[in-house]
């Protein structure tokens, strides 16, 4: 069975919900909803306080070309626009909104028929993926209908599907590609016509038998769709190592998948579009995962953008006494959250709550060069010697040893002995030099 | 026997002869001229190479002022102004009157004043612990008291005060060479003028929020009133971002804002009491 060659781990998998259907959780009293849901410029809010809005209502436009519209995902009236805490840590400009019922926009098909012809043409497609707000929901949030842009002179003969969730805990894609195979593969084909190619591959790992069978045998009806069962392995669930395992292609450093003809997209992206080209439903809801090992019930919830982490955590059984941290996203590469009104955005796949046993860091010893760190690098990274560059504000050597391609998949941090915060430097040295290079653009 | 040591003795003068003249040749030809004034003047700078003057090290420095036709814009923190003139002196050159300046934290968030709302486990490392999340407080601008300034003081001019949680800096031991400025990324460290008796007089907040979330994170934030812009008959303070800021080289001291603003916001520090009600307020800051 495939996979990428260089570094990786196996962390303890700890799929604790993957046999749990997805659930929709009800309504909440009021949301919150962040205009800067993508990477890109945030869009520009199009509401004021005390207007209603409908289900589906774009409340703020985009602005740019790497930006995508932001819509109310719930029915009701503009509470206030001001700042609220989110999954960055920091405040940004949010609309809140009293529910009031459940009232659509006309223009969605609310129907559970599954249709699949795509009358769209491929232009109308990438434009209705940023009308719709669509953008890449295994965590990134870069929005969609720019990867599916091929820019003049590069040319695209592969869509890889991203249905591999190699982080730990989550299972929200799973579910997804389980109950939604069909309406994936429909999205599959839409993006494939927007991309003007005929072949399409979806990496699946292989701790998902269930969903690869199911795949398998929905995908026959379905011309250029193959299914690939991949090894175990984390962070194959990375653009550039699942291309690589799929394909054996490697991107360059400082590269995009394109240079190499491929376009990746996620699984529930594929669901995203399907529902936007399909049914003009924009992207007000998403599958999130909440879980933990204390948590009383943990499952998989169908849940409106903007809805408090607070009413998730409540509906799987209520905040357990010992919680050391909430995470949002994967136990690898998420984030802590540092309160739970902070609200549910596109990006955000899970929710994990971890007893303060678990959370607690190790205290950091000094290195030993035992090289673990640089052996578990799919990027072929020198961890130990990034974390000391940045330490010690070496930021132009970092840069000539590529720190900017690192993607920050915590491998080197969970395997150091030592307990050093290798991640947390290079994070600090990858920012600074970013920003360098930007300087450097302006001057 | 002794003709050989005469042709020996001869021979090799007569080689270092010709080796003398092709060097001499050669040294005037690749001849570096370096301005011996900037030994002089190296000799007199403090040899910390602390990086103050903006210039890797004192060296640097000293070649800088010296090939610099104004030594105006050239200041050695370290040194101060006896420095700098001992270096007119050298270069013959006008001495510039420079100010001396000291450090001084523009945040008061202890946590009596700024209460926690979140618990930070991470690293130690104030650059870490702002690239990832707004800090255990409710204010996104203040003061995260992981120490970078602290460790970044090459003169030991600064500790942490357990009890706030800020860091401190010892006005007599600060020569105000900026590397606590540069060391922190919320940009709170400013140096300011240094007065008479160390006395100082300054908005101890930078949090740029409106006057709601602002007072709301921390009981003595500047809610941007502008009151005491309306009260400074010198044109010092200013209001920029719901933020005010007073000029050190503008103020007089005469500490009318102090007793205007709302919030408590305002620092004075190494003043006599003058009221009862002052006095309380100045026990609490006690620098």
């Amino acid at each position: 069975m495939k996979t990428f060659q260089k570094g990786g781990i196996h962390p303890p998998e700890n799929k604790l919900t993957a046999a749990k259907q997805t659930e929709v959780l009800p309504l909440p009293v009021s949301v919150a909803i962040p205009v800067s849901q993508h990477i890109g410029a945030p869009a520009t809010v199009i509401v004021n306080k005390g207007d209603s809005v409908k289900t589906g209502q774009v409340i703020a436009g985009s602005k740019g070309f790497v930006s995508v519209n932001i819509h109310s995902s719930v029915s009701g009236k503009v509470n206030k626009i001001d700042s609220i805490v989110d999954t960055t840590g920091y405040k940004q400009t949010a609309v809140f909104i009293d529910v009031e019922g459940d009232e659509w926009v006309d223009s969605v098909d609310r129907s559970d028929d599954i249709i699949t012809d795509i009358k769209l043409s491929s232009e109308e497609i990438i434009s209705r993926c940023q009308e719709s707000g669509i953008v890449g929901l295994g965590g990134a949030t870069f929005p969609s209908h720019v990867k599916l842009s091929v820019p003049s002179g590069k040319r695209c003969d592969l869509l890889i599907i991203n249905g591999v969730e190699c982080e730990p805990y989550l299972t929200a894609d799973h579910r997804l590609m389980l109950e939604k195979g069909k309406e994936i593969l429909v999205g599959i084909s839409i993006l494939m016509k927007a991309l003007k190619i005929k072949r399409a591959q979806v990496g699946i790992e292989n701790n998902k038998t269930d969903a690869i069978v199911h795949l398998k045998k929905l995908a026959a009806s379905f011309e250029g769709i193959e299914i690939c069962p991949l090894r175990v392995k984390y962070p194959q669930g990375a653009e550039k190592q699942l291309i690589k395992a799929l394909t054996g292609r490697e991107v360059p450093s400082g590269r995009l998948p394109i240079d190499v003809n491929v376009v990746v997209h996620n699984a529930g992206t594929a669901f995203a579009v399907y529902e936007a080209v399909q049914k003009n439903k924009p992207l007000i809801e998403r599958v999130v995962t909440i879980t933990g090992k204390t948590l009383a019930n943990p499952g998989n919830y169908l849940v409106r953008i903007g809805t408090p982490v607070s009413l998730l955590i409540e509906k799987a059984g209520g905040l357990p006494d010992d919680t050391g941290k909430i995470i949002s996203g994967g136990p690898m590469m998420g984030k802590a959250l540092i309160n739970t009104d902070i609200p549910v955005v596109k990006g955000m796949s899970g929710i994990i709550l971890f007893p303060s046993s678990e959370s607690d860091r190790m205290p950091s010893q000094p290195c030993i060069r035992c090289a673990k760190c640089v052996s578990v690098c799919p990027l072929g990274l020198e961890p130990y010697l990034l974390m000391l560059l940045a330490q010690k504000g070496l930021f132009e050597k970092a840069e000539e040893e590529r720190i900017t391609d690192c993607m920050e998949c915590g491998s080197c941090s969970y395997t150091c002995p030592a307990g050093r915060p290798l991640l947390d430097y290079i994070r600090l040295g990858k920012s600074t030099v970013i920003k360098m290079a930007r300087e450097r653009v302006v001057k | 026997m002794s003709s050989t040591v005469i042709i020996t003795v001869v021979s090799l003068s007569l080689i270092a002869l010709i080796c003398a003249v092709i060097l001499y040749f050669i040294a005037q030809k690749f001849k570096v001229y370096e301005d011996p004034r900037i030994d002089q003047v190296e000799a007199l700078l403090p040899g910390a190479n602390c990086g103050g003057c903006g210039f890797a090290g004192c060296r640097n420095f000293a070649e800088a002022i010296v090939n610099a036709k104004e030594i105006e814009e050239l200041n050695c923190p370290v040194g101060g102004a006896s420095v700098i003139l001992k270096i007119a002196e050298v270069l013959g050159k006008e001495a510039p009157v420079s100010e001396p300046k000291v450090a001084v934290l523009l945040c008061n968030g202890s946590p009596e004043h700024r209460p926690h709302t979140s618990k930070y486990t991470g690293v130690k490392d104030c650059r870490i612990a702002h690239n990832l999340y707004m800090g255990e407080t409710d204010c996104s601008y203040g003061c995260m008291g992981l120490g970078d300034c602290v460790n970044a003081c090459a003169f030991d001019a600064m500790y942490m005060n357990e009890e706030t949680g800020l860091p401190v800096v010892i006005d007599d031991k600060c020569v105000a060479c900026g590397a606590c400025v540069k060391a922190c990324p919320r940009n709170l460290l400013e140096l300011r003028k240094k007065a008479k008796k160390d006395r100082k007089i300054y908005v101890a907040c930078s949090n740029c929020d409106k006057g709601g979330p602002a007072r709301r994170a921390c009981k003595v934030a500047c809610i941007g009133c502008g009151k005491c812009v309306k009260v400074c008959q010198f044109d010092a303070i200013t209001l920029k971002n719901n933020l005010a800021y007073i000029d050190s080289f503008k103020c007089t001291f005469c500490r009318k804002c102090v007793s205007e603003c709302p919030t408590g916001s305002i620092l004075e520090i190494n003043f006599p009491p003058r009221k009862p009600k002052v006095e309380s307020r100045a026990e609490t800051v006690s620098v």
